[in-house]
C-alpha cells in the first residue's frame, strides 16, 4: 500500500520507480505482483487517436477601438464568439466557412477546426475576421488581422469528451460504401476498422476509475492538463467482463490544458472523407500504484480487452442496438480478423505507435521529477447509463 | 536484370516522342506503365517500371534525358510523407498489395514499400492526415 504523498515524494527525489502500460506486463509476468507493487510507483497509459468534442477558448485582448465580437472566423472556420467581447472557442469539427461538405458526396473536408488547433500550436499565423453591431463603450464593428498563439492572452483546450473507456469496431453489412468517422467501409464487411490504444488506454488500464477522477492530472498532449470532469455521454453502467473490462464505450473524460505548453506532434488536424473535420490527440494518464489490486488492473492485455462489432451500414445510423459479435484487440492488431466467416482486412484510426511514444514522454517526466501526480478531488460516476433524445412533438 | 521504378516528367515539346518505343527498342528495356498524365499544359508525367541490364537502364536513361525529359528514380507517382504519418493505420485495409504496411508490430509504425506499391492512389483519400500525396492528383 502507497500513499499519493509517498509517491509524490519519491517522484521528488527523482527515485519513482515508473512504466509504461506496455512494459508493466511483461514486468509483473516476471517479479510477481507482491514485488512489482512494491517496486512500481507509477504506470503511465496512453492513447492517441481522433478525439471529438475538444476545442479552444481564445483570449485575444482588446482592439483600439474596442469590439464587442459577435461573430468570428479563424482561418474561415466559424468559432463561437455568445460568451464575452474577445473570448472565442473554437470547436474541433467545425467546418470551414464554404466548404462544400457532402454536397459532392463524398466530401473532402480538407480543413477545419482541428486543422486550426494543429497550426495555432505549431505556431503558424492564422488569420482572424470579426464582425460585431458595435455599442457605445465597443464601437469597432470589423476587425481583420493575423495572429500567433503567442498573442493570445491565454489558449485554453477545453475538451468535453475524450478518451473513450472502450469503443465500437465498425463494419458494413450493406452493399454501399458506407464514409464514418472510423473510415471509409468497404461493402460485403470489405473491412473492418478499430479506434482504442487497447491495453495502453487510460481507462482500459483503470476500468473502475479508482485513480482517475476529477482533478487528477493528465497529460495532455505535452502540457499538464486535468481531468475537470466525467466526461460527456460517460455511461460506466455496461457490460463488462469477468475482469470488470467493458465490452463497450462505457467511460470518459473532460480534459483541459494549456494549449501554449503543447507539443504540435500530438495535436493533428484529421480529414475523414465523406464524414468532417475532427482533431487526434495524444493523451497520456498516469496511474499511481497505490495497492496491488490497482496494479494488476495495469497488467490487461489486448487479448484480454474485446469490443463490440456494430454494422454501420444500418444498425448504428438506426441505433437499433444490434451487436454483431465481440472481437479482441489482439486479434484485431492482426492485418487480417476472421469474423462471422470471413477473413476481414483490418484498419485503425488509433496510433498505438503515437501512443506509446506519449506514455514513454509522461515516464521521463516523472522520472525527472517534473510531473507529480495528483488525488482526484472527487470520483468518476462509477453507475450512470447514457440516454438518447426522444423526439417530441415540436412546440407551437 | 534489374526493375527500376522511374518518373518521366515530359516538357511540352517532348509529349510527341515515342520515347518508350525507343526504350524498347533501341535499349532492350522491358517497360510496364502504371500511369501516365497529360495536363492541361501539354507537360506529360509517366511513371513506369524499367527492367534491363544495369547499363541499359543508364543507356536508356541518358537517352531520355538527352530529349529533354526530366527522369527521376526518387520521386515517383505516389509520395508517402513519414512526417505527416500518425501510424493510425487506417490505411492498411485500402492499399490492395501491403505496399503501405506495419512496419513494427510492436509500436505499429507504419512504413511504405515502394517496389509494392501499384499507383492506385486509393491510399490518398483514405489518410486523414494528408501523409499520402500524388502528382496524378490534386
Amino acid at each position: 500500500m502507497k500513499t499519493y504523498e509517498e509517491i509524490n515524494s519519491r517522484i521528488e527525489s527523482g527515485k519513482a520507480v515508473v512504466l509504461t502500460a506496455d512494459e508493466i506486463i511483461a514486468y509483473v509476468d516476471k517479479h510477481g505482483l507482491d514485488e512489482a507493487a512494491e517496486e512500481v510507483d507509477v504506470v503511465t497509459t496512453a492513447t492517441f487517436g481522433p478525439m471529438c468534442s475538444s476545442g479552444a477558448f481564445l483570449n485575444f485582448g482588446h482592439s483600439k477601438p474596442k469590439m464587442r465580437i459577435t461573430e468570428a472566423w479563424i482561418d474561415d472556420v466559424l468559432a463561437y464568439s455568445g460568451i464575452a467581447a474577445v473570448d472565442l472557442y473554437l470547436g474541433a469539427t467545425q467546418l470551414r466557412h464554404n466548404d462544400p461538405a457532402n454536397m459532392y458526396y463524398p466530401g473532402e473536408f480538407r480543413f477545419g477546426g482541428g486543422h486550426v488547433i494543429e497550426k495555432l500550436i505549431a505556431g503558424k499565423e492564422c488569420q482572424l475576421f470579426a464582425l460585431s453591431y458595435g455599442t457605445d463603450d465597443y464601437p469597432l464593428r470589423e476587425l481583420r488581422t493575423t495572429f500567433s498563439i503567442q498573442d493570445l492572452n491565454q489558449a485554453i483546450m477545453v475538451n468535453p469528451r475524450n478518451c473513450y473507456q472502450n469503443y465500437n469496431v465498425a463494419v458494413n453489412c450493406s452493399d454501399k460504401p458506407v464514409y464514418t468517422y472510423l473510415g471509409l467501409l468497404e461493402p460485403n464487411m470489405g473491412n473492418i476498422t478499430y479506434c482504442s490504444a487497447g491495453q495502453l488506454s487510460p481507462l482500459l488500464n483503470d476500468p473502475f476509475y479508482e485513480t482517475i477522477g476529477v482533478g487528477s492530472a493528465v497529460w495532455l498532449a505535452g502540457a499538464r492538463g486535468i481531468v475537470y470532469a466525467e466526461g460527456t455521454q460517460h455511461a460506466p453502467t455496461c457490460e463488462r467482463n469477468d475482469l470488470g473490462i467493458p465490452t463497450e464505450g462505457a467511460g470518459t473524460l473532460a480534459l483541459s490544458a494549456d494549449m501554449k505548453q503543447m507539443s504540435s506532434a500530438f495535436v493533428r488536424g484529421v480529414s475523414l472523407k465523406g464524414y468532417g473535420v475532427s482533431l487526434a490527440l495524444g493523451i497520456a494518464v498516469p496511474i499511481p500504484v497505490l495497492n496491488k489490486e490497482i496494479l494488476r488492473r495495469t497488467t490487461v492485455r489486448d487479448k484480454d480487452i474485446t469490443a463490440p462489432v456494430i454494422n454501420y451500414g444500418g444498425d448504428y445510423q438506426a441505433r437499433n442496438g444490434k451487436v454483431l459479435g465481440h472481437i479482441s484487440y489482439a486479434d484485431l492488431k492482426n492485418n487480417s480478423v476472421r469474423f462471422m466467416g470471413k477473413d476481414i482486412r483490418v484498419s485503425s484510426m488509433s496510433s498505438y505507435g503515437k501512443a506509446l511514444e506519449a506514455a514513454e514522454l509522461l515516464k521521463d517526466e516523472i522520472r525527472r521529477g517534473d510531473f507529480h501526480l495528483s488525488r482526484p478531488s472527487a470520483p468518476l460516476p462509477k453507475e450512470q447509463a447514457m440516454r438518447g433524445i426522444t423526439m417530441k412533438e415540436p412546440a407551437r | 536484370m534489374t526493375t527500376k521504378r522511374l518518373l518521366f516528367i515530359f516538357q511540352k515539346n517532348a509529349t510527341e516522342k515515342p520515347v518508350m518505343s525507343y526504350l524498347v527498342r533501341d535499349y532492350n528495356l522491358e517497360v510496364n506503365i502504371y500511369r501516365a498524365m497529360i495536363t492541361p499544359a501539354e507537360e506529360g508525367y509517366l511513371v513506369v517500371d524499367v527492367t534491363g541490364s544495369d547499363e541499359d537502364i543508364r543507356r536508356g536513361m541518358d537517352y531520355a534525358k538527352g530529349l529533354g525529359v526530366t527522369v527521376n528514380d526518387r520521386e515517383k507517382g505516389l509520395s508517402w510523407n513519414e512526417e505527416l504519418c500518425t501510424g493510425c493505420g487506417n490505411c492498411l485495409s485500402h492499399c490492395p498489395t501491403g505496399a503501405l504496411k506495419i512496419a513494427d508490430p510492436a509500436t505499429r509504425r507504419i512504413t511504405f514499400e515502394e517496389q509494392l506499391c501499384v499507383e492506385c492512389l486509393n491510399c490518398i483519400p483514405n489518410c486523414p492526415y494528408g501523409a499520402c500525396s500524388s502528382i496524378f492528383r490534386e
